[in-house]
């Protein structure tokens, strides 16, 4: 009894938090999938049941949902790709780069990472007018600056081309949003590993790229996997950026849009509630390994 | 060749900065030419004079948008880390059974993608009388704000030693005293951390906004959506309303950067 004292007041005072999240977190995804299994359109929900019906729908290629969500579930894959290893790649670079110390380097670091502060909204509108495809009078963005540069073999169509990966384009502002994040993490990576180590490879005749391919490469799996998952998945949630670039595009379709427009646009509740629920399987299968792993590795420590 | 490599350091990270820099360039230089000079093929082009004609004209068109976003930001920012501090305390200091297990439930809320909770909570919205004004907006802010509010003040509180907490217990001091008297005093770091990252996220969200607000509700990012989307609207303006969409969040970054990555850190759990 005494116990019970000792704790109650705690559990008492998060448990308006706790109730809360309990029903907008758990108990809207279970209605999201409950939603997910009715033939609710038009508007209307109706609680029926179907089965799986939603989600034979968009595994059938044959019907018009079919076809747009194999689009956006292709989209999806390309984009995630190019702005995941995008994003990594340079992230590194840039942690290469400052690791061992340059002069000026809290402006660089700065300068890098700033657009985390800024709206994808507000990146999008720059975005997608330095990625233009005008040709002639109407050649801007990129494409211009190219031009300028006598580049003229780097101008593209971008978000606007025809060939099934423009979605790509959008790596592009997303990874220049995000790389300076990643770069933070790893250069985060770089310095936890303590200076003796490095000494003692020095000490035993290493070089520094030794000393950084021997001595601290391996120590960074943890930070290329925390990394990692979190990029894939905001990459499987990315939304503001591609609704503001090109609102009513196929060609930079993705779920998380097709789920908004079907639902809020179309009124068919059951389908977008199977789009969501798929989404949300999608980040689980990258975020729930994640949690798991971090809340273990800090009971160890 | 030790030169040369740093030489070329230097370069690597120089062009970067032009990289990163290059929307701001364009951005700034549209935003400040006259209606005149605003020319898709002199778009790299500074100005010949200086124009604010861009931001008096979309100021506005902005200005409902721009209140709205810091009656929205700020309460939620408060009242976020007011949660989660205690939500923090309570999960590092004075556990109950199972708060190691509530702990990764929380956590999960924070990478939903919330298309999976946006139908249930539109409806619900809409069905207590919250869907139109910010009243609804800031409640949904908050709420999904607790799970990052809740790991900062967590994180926080467990890199501080028990000692303190325990030296008020034996004085007697009950929960509520020992996180009113002995916690909330020394958390002043993790309330910058978690007050301007809510600020940020909820200054910048889009999706919710969206969904839950009407038209002379709107934050500014659909406000500024709203602009940008229009045809006849000149690139100078286009330019001056995300500018100036994005000022609040940019100063916040420039004068409290520190605590600002911290924040992006926390985001990252053990990273």
């Amino acid at each position: 009894m005494r116990r019970i004292r000792r704790w109650a007041p705690g559990l008492l005072l998060v448990a308006p938090s706790l109730l809360v999240l309990g029903i907008f977190v758990y108990g809207f995804m279970g209605w999201t999938l409950r939603l997910s299994l009715t033939s609710s359109r038009r508007r209307d929900i109706n609680w029926d049941y179907v089965g799986a019906e939603n989600y034979r729908e968009l595994a059938d290629e044959t019907t018009l949902t079919g076809q747009r969500f194999a689009i956006d579930v292709k989209n999806i894959v390309i984009f995630t790709l190019a702005f995941v290893v995008g994003s990594l790649v340079v992230g590194f670079f840039l942690a290469l780069l400052l690791d061992r110390g340059v002069v000026g380097e809290s402006f660089f670091r700065g300068v890098y990472i700033f657009p985390m502060a800024i709206s994808f909204i507000a990146i999008a509108i720059v975005w997608r007018w330095l990625l233009n495809n005008g040709t002639g009078d109407q050649l801007t963005g990129l494409n211009k600056l190219f031009s300028l540069a006598g580049l003229d073999f780097l101008q593209s169509d971008w978000f606007k081309s025809d060939s099934g990966f423009a979605i790509a384009a959008v790596a592009l502002p997303a990874g220049w949003a995000l790389s300076g994040y990643v770069m933070a993490l790893f250069l985060a990576g770089m310095r936890g590993v303590p200076e003796d180590l490095r000494e003692a490879a020095r000490v035993d005749g290493a070089r520094e790229h030794q000393v950084f391919w021997h001595v601290v490469r391996p120590m960074l799996l943890p930070v290329t996997m925390s990394a990692l998952v979190i990029l894939v998945h905001i990459s499987l949630k990315t939304f503001d950026l591609i609704y503001a670039m090109d609102l009513k595009s196929l060609k930079i379709d993705t779920p998380a849009l097709f789920m908004w427009f079907t639902t809020f646009e179309g009124g068919f509740f059951g389908s977008g509630a199977a789009i969501a629920t798929l989404l949300l399987f999608g980040v689980s299968l990258v975020i729930i390994p994640y949690i798991w792993y971090s809340v273990r590795a800090e009971r160890r420590s | 060749m030790r030169a040369a490599l740093v030489v070329g350091k230097y370069v690597a990270l120089l062009a970067f900065v032009c990289f990163f820099l290059m929307p701001v360039y364009v951005m700034v230089i549209t935003a400040l030419k006259d209606p005149a000079q605003v020319s898709v093929a002199r778009m790299w082009d500074l100005p010949d004079t200086v124009s604010l004609d861009g931001f008096r004209a979309v100021w506005p068109k902005l200005q409902n948008g721009f209140v709205n976003s810091v009656l929205l930001a700020v309460p939620v920012s408060v009242v976020s880390a007011l949660l989660g501090a205690a939500n923090g305390f309570v999960l590092s200091k004075w556990r109950f059974p199972g708060a190691d297990f509530v702990f990764p439930l929380i956590l999960f809320g924070m990478f939903i993608p919330y298309q999976s909770v946006l139908i249930p909570m539109v409806q619900l919205m809409s069905t207590v009388g919250l869907q139109g004004g910010l009243d609804g907006l800031i409640l949904v802010h908050i709420i999904y704000g607790l799970p990052i509010t809740t790991l900062i003040f967590r994180s926080y509180f467990t890199g501080i030693s028990d000692e303190l907490i325990d030296a008020a217990k034996v004085d007697g001091a009950g929960m509520l005293r020992t996180f009113l008297y002995v916690a909330l005093p020394i958390a002043p770091p993790a309330f910058a951390v978690a007050m301007i990252w809510q600020f940020t996220s909820a200054w910048n969200d889009f999706l919710f906004g969206v969904m839950l607000t009407s038209t002379d509700y709107w934050p500014i990012t659909v406000a500024l959506n709203n602009i940008a989307g229009g045809q006849q609207v000149p690139f100078h303006q286009v330019m001056a309303s995300a500018l100036l969409a994005c000022v609040p969040t940019l100063l916040v970054y420039v004068l409290l950067g520190r605590f600002f990555m911290r924040g992006l850190m926390a985001g990252a759990l053990k990273g």
